[in-house]
């Protein structure tokens, strides 16, 4: 049995076999490029150079560090689960790269293509919650410990809003072929008809990677580093690479579902380069995005983080795949989604923004005490 | 373990120990905390760790060499700790200390004050959970400061500038440039952090009406300084108690109203913009003359008696109280640290919180471990 690889007919195994070592490979390189690009960013943004010493520009740092971790000593507490200790962190390597093979990288560049792709996404990245919990409760320590709870807790709370509003578009595209739906964009994104779901998804993405606001379950000043705290050297680093490989996938799939992809500004007739350079544009942006955040935001706390969720996105969500049904159903142009998402984001807004508009009275000056002691 | 009330099954509390080794400990402090889930259901702080008798030291050392220890006692704001020692040395020695060495002096006690306010504005930004952002805009202001002290002290930490009768040595020609170099630079630093935390919706929520305490509760437990002052108690020894040249200076001493974390990081941040204040006063009225008195004795001998002299540091009030029986050095020393009394209040402030917000709440208190142990 022969199957087309890039245009080359081999055998099955062989072909499963080189698309394995394709997804490794490449997830590693960028995971590598990613951890140098945050340095870099965040550097910028708190007025520091970042990585300059190896290489031109600091371009090998990631490299450095990858050998340095490979090199550490690969300690296991005397307390842990030894199975669970050691199989954590490939439950959240593993399903992270399965995430991979449903990707549209561009127009026939992709490991499979499904016609369930989006419904498997979802399916597959949200397994690696196991890998985090069984870390939490492996280590036998009890900041791990608090790390994987938290981390499951908020998993459950972010899949929700996450899954909602990528049904917002499944049914704007009436398909779950990812193919479908970034051709369905060719003329117009979904951004510009489902603001509101873009958003909602933005959020849940960042819960879902664990970035802050929502980096609650490795949270460095209360639980130092949750769930990872008892690993070292590779697989520390399977957990790190995780981390950047689902920060990747999921760019991807914001600038597949939401950006457009390959497809929109002008379709997908101009050629690979043109669509790498779109792609690459999109997801780039997102990720630029979120570092953005980490850099200038600070975590939230679990029950804040859950009440987000619970009562302020996940309704919205729910209102937000009613009003898309509603306008399937009847037919009314696309242009109410637009403004019904803009309502939306104004809701969503104003019901974030309720902390500020307390009103409290800032600190001020006791100058009356001043005269009565004078 | 008894059961609580309010679950069906049987439940533990936690033990979880923060601390000596932690990343929000603000150095070698301990706190172990009983978590139900959670929440904080008791605090047991450890102190310590970073004893090192410098009070029974100082006994067996002449009052000069005595001004080193005091800096180590509070190595973030060097000026102030000093500024209590050498005042109760005067006071026993009967020093009259010289206008321009008073200007001096409170010109540099205030802009201490404003790099120990940067530090705390940093660290407290790490423990909110900013990844760093904060902490190198701080460190950034706070450079210019620590260069400018030393070029006059020739020390960037422990300065050992102040000496009973006056100063070590003049200022350089160029000082009152210098300081107006630098106050330029804390401006925008002052409202570059109220960009990036004041007005940042997440920063609100996380600590707004967290870690009340009252203002009877605050006196009753002898805290001072900011801390008090977020709980609206206008205390503050530079007002009430004037000494160097506050008399003769106009500030107001800013107070919260609400006792909770947030007050307590705006009352540090307003009242930087008072030290500017105080400064640019002092650099309009500071004359060329004399640092030591005239007639300053070769061998400096304190007359028997005892002294409690207590100013204003950044984190409260820093008392010394000095017996002497005559003779080059003191037969008794205590210092009164304001850090070791606020501290006492933590474990009110933290019960029944969210472990997180025991975390931030123990960073509003701004402790240093050194004044705390000694």
């Amino acid at each position: 049995m022969n199957n087309s690889l890039f245009g080359f007919e081999i055998n099955v195994w062989l072909d499963a076999l080189a698309r394995l070592g394709l997804i490794v490979g490449v997830m590693t390189v960028v995971a590598m490029g990613l951890i140098y690009g945050e340095r870099k960013i965040l550097a910028r943004f708190q007025q520091r150079i970042g990585p300059q010493k190896t290489g031109p520009f600091g371009l090998l740092q990631s490299v450095a560090d990858a050998i340095k971790l490979v090199g550490k000593e690969d300690l296991r507490p005397n307390a842990a689960d030894p199975w669970t200790f050691e199989l954590a962190p490939y439950f959240v390597f593993i399903p992270i790269f399965l995430g991979f093979v449903s990707l549209p990288f561009l127009l026939g560049v992709n490991i499979r293509l499904f016609d369930l792709g989006l419904l498997y996404f979802i399916a597959v990245s949200s397994v690696n919650i196991v890998g985090w919990i069984m870390a939490g409760w492996g280590s036998d320590n009890r900041y791990a410990m608090i790390g994987g709870m938290r981390a499951a807790a908020q998993a459950i709370s972010y899949e929700l809003p996450l899954v909602l509003s990528l049904v917002t578009v499944a049914m704007l595209a009436g398909s779950l072929n990812l193919k479908d739906i970034v051709e369905g964009q060719g003329t117009v994104p979904y951004i510009a008809w489902l603001p509101l779901a873009f958003v909602i998804f933005f959020i849940s993405t960042l819960a879902e990677m664990n970035r802050p606001p929502f980096d609650i379950p490795i949270g460095e000043s209360e639980v130092v580093g949750g769930p990872f705290v008892e690993y070292s050297g590779i697989r520390w680093s399977m957990f790190m690479l995780g981390e950047y490989a689902s920060l990747w996938i999921l760019s991807v799939l914001t600038a597949a579902v939401f950006l457009g992809g390959y497809s929109w500004p002008f379709g997908e007739d101009l050629g690979r380069g043109y669509q790498l350079v779109l792609m690459a544009a999109k997801s780039s942006l997102y990720i630029f995005v979120v570092f953005w955040v980490r850099a200038s935001i600070p975590r939230l706390r679990i029950d804040q983080l859950m009440s987000y969720s619970w009562k302020i996105l996940l309704p919205l969500s729910l209102a937000q795949v009613l009003v898309v049904g509603f306008v399937r159903v009847y037919e009314l142009p696309d242009i109410f989604l637009a403004i019904e998402g803009v309502f939306g984001l104004i809701i969503l807004v104003s019901l974030t923004g309720r902390a500020v508009a307390s009103n409290r009275r800032l600190p001020g000056a006791a100058r009356t005490m001043r005269s009565e002691a004078a | 373990m008894v059961a609580s009330p309010q679950h069906e099954f049987e439940t533990q509390d936690l033990l979880i120990n923060v601390g000596p080794q932690h990343p929000s400990t603000h150095g070698v402090f301990r706190m172990v905390l009983t978590i139900d889930g959670e929440v904080v259901k008791d605090v047991v702080p450890y102190i310590g760790y970073l004893h090192r008798g410098a009070e029974k030291l100082c006994e067996t050392m002449d009052f000069r060499q005595g001004i080193g220890f005091m800096d180590r006692t509070e190595y973030l704001a060097a000026h102030n700790a000093e500024l209590s020692y050498v005042m109760a040395v005067e006071a026993l020695a009967g020093l009259e200390v010289p206008d321009r060495a008073q200007w001096i002096r409170t010109i540099l006690c205030e802009l201490n004050r404003l790099s120990s306010h940067f530090m705390f504005l940093g660290a407290f930004g790490i423990d909110v959970g900013v990844f760093g952002t904060p902490f190198i805009y701080a460190w950034r202001e706070r450079e210019a400061i620590i260069d400018l002290f030393e070029e006059i002290s020739g020390d960037r930490m422990m300065y050992a500038y102040f000496r009973p009768g006056g100063l070590a040595w003049d200022v350089p020609l160029n000082f009152k440039e210098r300081v107006r170099e630098v106050l330029k630079s804390t401006r925008q630093g002052i409202k570059d952090f109220d960009e990036l935390l004041t007005q940042n919706e997440i920063f609100r929520a996380r600590t707004e009406g967290i870690g009340y305490i009252s203002a009877e509760d605050a006196i009753d437990w002898g805290m001072s300084g900011p801390s008090i002052r977020a709980s609206g108690v206008a205390l503050d020894v530079r007002r009430d108690e004037p000494y160097l040249k506050y008399a003769d200076l106009d500030f107001d001493v800013i107070t919260g109203e609400n006792g909770d974390v947030f007050d307590r990081y705006y009352c540090r941040l307003m009242e930087m913009h008072e030290s500017v204040k105080i400064i640019e006063q002092c650099l309009a009225r500071l004359e060329p003359g004399l640092i030591v008195p005239d007639k300053m004795p070769r061998m400096l001998r304190a007359a028997p008696g005892e002294v409690y002299i207590r100013t204003e540091a950044p984190r409260g009030e820093y008392g010394i109280y000095m017996v002497s029986k005559g003779g080059n050095r003191p037969y008794r020393l205590k210092v009164r640290s304001a850090c070791l009394s606020n501290l006492q209040a933590l474990k009110q402030m933290s019960v029944d919180q969210y472990v997180a917000d025991a975390i931030i709440v123990l960073g509003s208190i701004d402790i240093v471990l050194s004044e705390v142990d000694r």
